[in-house]
């Protein structure tokens, strides 16, 4: 068995192997090798290509894409999520605009990695999801691990592979999650999205009766969506379908969902979005406003599940109130139908 | 090094391409807004004459001389203005978003510090001995990224020359009032030599950068050259606030044209103003007659 975190320090291992990738950001050198370890073994293995840095997120993420413009591979490493606000000028205004506003003439090929979400009792600063600010941004692909796949594998393919700037989101309570083997999904029937850079996974109970219900869910939600899944089944006999997508931007043409959530609301009709984001104006609410685009009057029932607007709380009864829970999902679910 | 004839017509072909635009743009020529380079001209000229193929430059919204100087078409210029097909970048860019071979330019001031520390790094790392520019203006003195930046370029030592161009007021705002303590002092703080320099003339310009492109080259780290120089032209296309006669003044003891086309002869001097002034014509109405994208 492979934790995700042990996933994601060989996928970088992995990616080391071409000499034009790099990793910079704050704690990186062993034998602390960043703040969550994702980078451990990598200074000692490619002293050269690992570069320690002042804590400076815009900088880092400039100089990435200074590297990257220049024909580097860079992967910049921020140690919480909550910090990517720091780079918010960097990406937006130049590593995802330099694309299209130089006609095509300058490709941005950085990856910026970066922990994200609570449950961990980190407090309001370092337990944020988000995410949903930086969806929508053009020219940038938001990729979200999970435990259906290997999440080491998309990292190595983000930085090696693509020609476009990647904001990494891994949510922190995944890195000691085992990645889920063919025992581990036993009773689940599951169809991954042929040919595409990011799978998809669609999950449904082996032998269900048709869907009622499909919940769409990535990251440590789609942890949390499969266990409501299956109490919805075994408790309440309501049979839910889940798709997990790994890529959260782009989405495809305007309007349009992505196909594997499109099949499951044809048998569905209702769709509950799970998020760990803040509740308005979020992934979920794009979802649903695409469903209702694409399915009209033949989407029976629409439903939301995120955090509490509000700061993350750092007592652990406080942060559990405001975080999705399986229960929520549970409940939410239960009306819907 | 430049000859001074050759000097002269840079600052000569920025100056008329500049004077162009901000005599069409209230004829509709073009859309959008633009910040022009007149007064500043002998920045550009003189510290991009060292450039070497391959040298990347970082500009920033007040990019039209740069990109002139460091070899950029002044039809595809004109072009990229009018959002024309045949724009430096298509038409998309626009005034100050410039990418031509390894020149870059983006209008966040402050925002390619990094940027240009990371390319200077990358060819480094690459072993290609290129070396980067990033002109800074004033404005983007105030910008907290430049200090990361300035942080990092010297910890790592990036072979990257700053060029600051301090023509003493941002938009509107003197320079005084959004600058405390030393400009120099901000670089040498980061152990980043600055060498400062207050001239229009782009023979001591030209001298200063020769000198500190030699260094850059022998011992790549970063370094500085702080260019006091005298805007006379607006921000951007009718936004000055100063005193017209002030401006007056300034034309009269800083213009780089008079400093510099005084060496020549006079009939020299003449016949490069036609060439220019031809060339820039001529450039002008292809790019007017371009198709849209």
């Amino acid at each position: 068995m492979t934790s995700v975190l042990e996933s994601l320090n060989r996928g970088l291992h992995a990616a080391f192997a071409d000499e034009r990738v790099y990793l910079i950001g704050e704690d990186l050198l062993d034998p602390y090798g960043g703040a969550f370890k994702v980078s451990r073994g990598l200074s000692s293995q490619y002293p050269d290509r690992v570069w320690t840095s002042p804590v400076s997120e815009a900088a880092i993420a400039g100089v990435g894409a200074g590297m990257a413009l220049r024909g580097l591979r860079p992967v910049v490493e921020l140690m919480f999520g909550d910090f990517s606000t720091l780079i918010a000028d960097q990406l937006i205004n130049s590593i995802t605009k330099f694309p299209a506003m130089f006609n095509g003439a300058a490709n941005v090929p950085v990856v910026i990695r970066t922990p994200m979400g609570g449950r961990r009792g980190y407090g309001p600063t370092h337990s944020q999801t988000l995410e949903k600010l930086y969806l929508g941004v053009p020219g940038l692909r938001v990729l979200a691990p999970n435990t259906l796949s290997e999440p080491g594998e998309l990292l190595r393919r983000a930085i090696l592979e693509q020609n476009v700037p990647v904001l990494f989101i891994e949510n922190k309570v995944l890195y000691p999650k085992q990645i889920l083997d063919s025992a581990a999904l036993a009773d689940f029937e599951i169809q991954v999205s042929p040919g595409e850079f990011a799978p998809t996974h669609t999950l449904r109970l082996k032998g269900a009766p048709a869907p009622r219900l499909t919940l769409t869910a990535y990251g440590y939600m789609a942890d949390l969506a499969r266990e409501a899944l299956t109490q919805l089944a075994f408790q309440h006999e309501l049979f839910c379908e889940l798709v997990v997508p790994t890529q959260l931007a782009p989405l495809p043409a305007a309007g349009t969902l992505e196909p594997a959530l499109q099949d499951s609301l044809q048998r569905s009709g209702r769709l509950l979005t799970v998020e760990e984001g803040t509740y308005s104006l979020g992934w979920g609410a794009e979802q649903l406003a695409r469903a209702a685009q694409q399915l009209g009057g033949r989407l029976q029932a629409a439903r939301r599940v995120a955090a509490a607007e509000a700061p993350i709380p750092a007592a652990r009864n406080l942060e559990d109130a405001a975080l999705p829970s399986v229960e929520d999902i549970v409940s939410a679910a239960r009306e819907m139908v | 090094m430049h000859t001074d004839a050759a000097l002269y017509k840079q600052l000569a072909t920025i100056r008329q391409f500049e004077e162009t635009v901000l005599d069409a743009f209230p004829k509709g020529a073009f859309y959008g807004t633009t910040h022009t380079y007149i007064g500043q001209e002998a920045n550009a000229a003189g510290v991009l004459a060292h450039l070497n193929d391959g040298d990347i430059v970082f500009s920033n919204h007040r990019c039209h001389g740069h990109f002139l100087a460091y070899g950029g078409d002044a039809r595809a210029l004109f072009a990229e203005l009018m959002g024309k097909a045949t724009g430096v970048c298509g038409g998309i860019g626009g005034s100050q978003h410039l990418h031509w071979k390894s020149f870059y330019s983006n209008g966040v001031l402050g925002s390619t510090a990094p940027i240009a520390v990371g390319a200077a790094l990358a060819e480094k790392r690459k072993g290609s001995q290129a070396v980067t520019v990033l002109f800074l203006g004033d404005g983007a003195m105030g910008e907290g990224v430049v200090y990361e930046s300035l942080n990092i370029a010297s910890l790592w030592a990036a072979p990257i020359l700053f060029v600051v161009e301090n023509n003493h007021i941002a938009q509107t705002t003197p320079t005084e009032l959004a600058m405390a303590g030393s400009l120099a002092g901000r670089f040498t703080a980061f152990n980043i030599p600055a060498v400062e320099l207050d001239s229009s003339d782009v023979r001591e310009i030209n001298t200063a950068a020769k000198q500190e492109f030699a260094q850059l080259r022998a011992a790549p780290g970063p370094r500085t050259l702080i260019l006091h120089t005298a805007r006379f032209g607006p921000h951007s296309k009718g936004d000055d606030t100063r005193d017209p006669a002030f401006i007056e003044q300034l034309r009269a003891i800083r213009d780089p044209l008079a400093i510099h086309g005084a060496r020549l002869q006079a009939a020299e001097r003449a016949t490069i103003d036609a060439e220019v002034n031809s060339a820039i014509a001529a450039a002008y109405t292809k790019a007017a007659a371009d198709p849209l994208p």
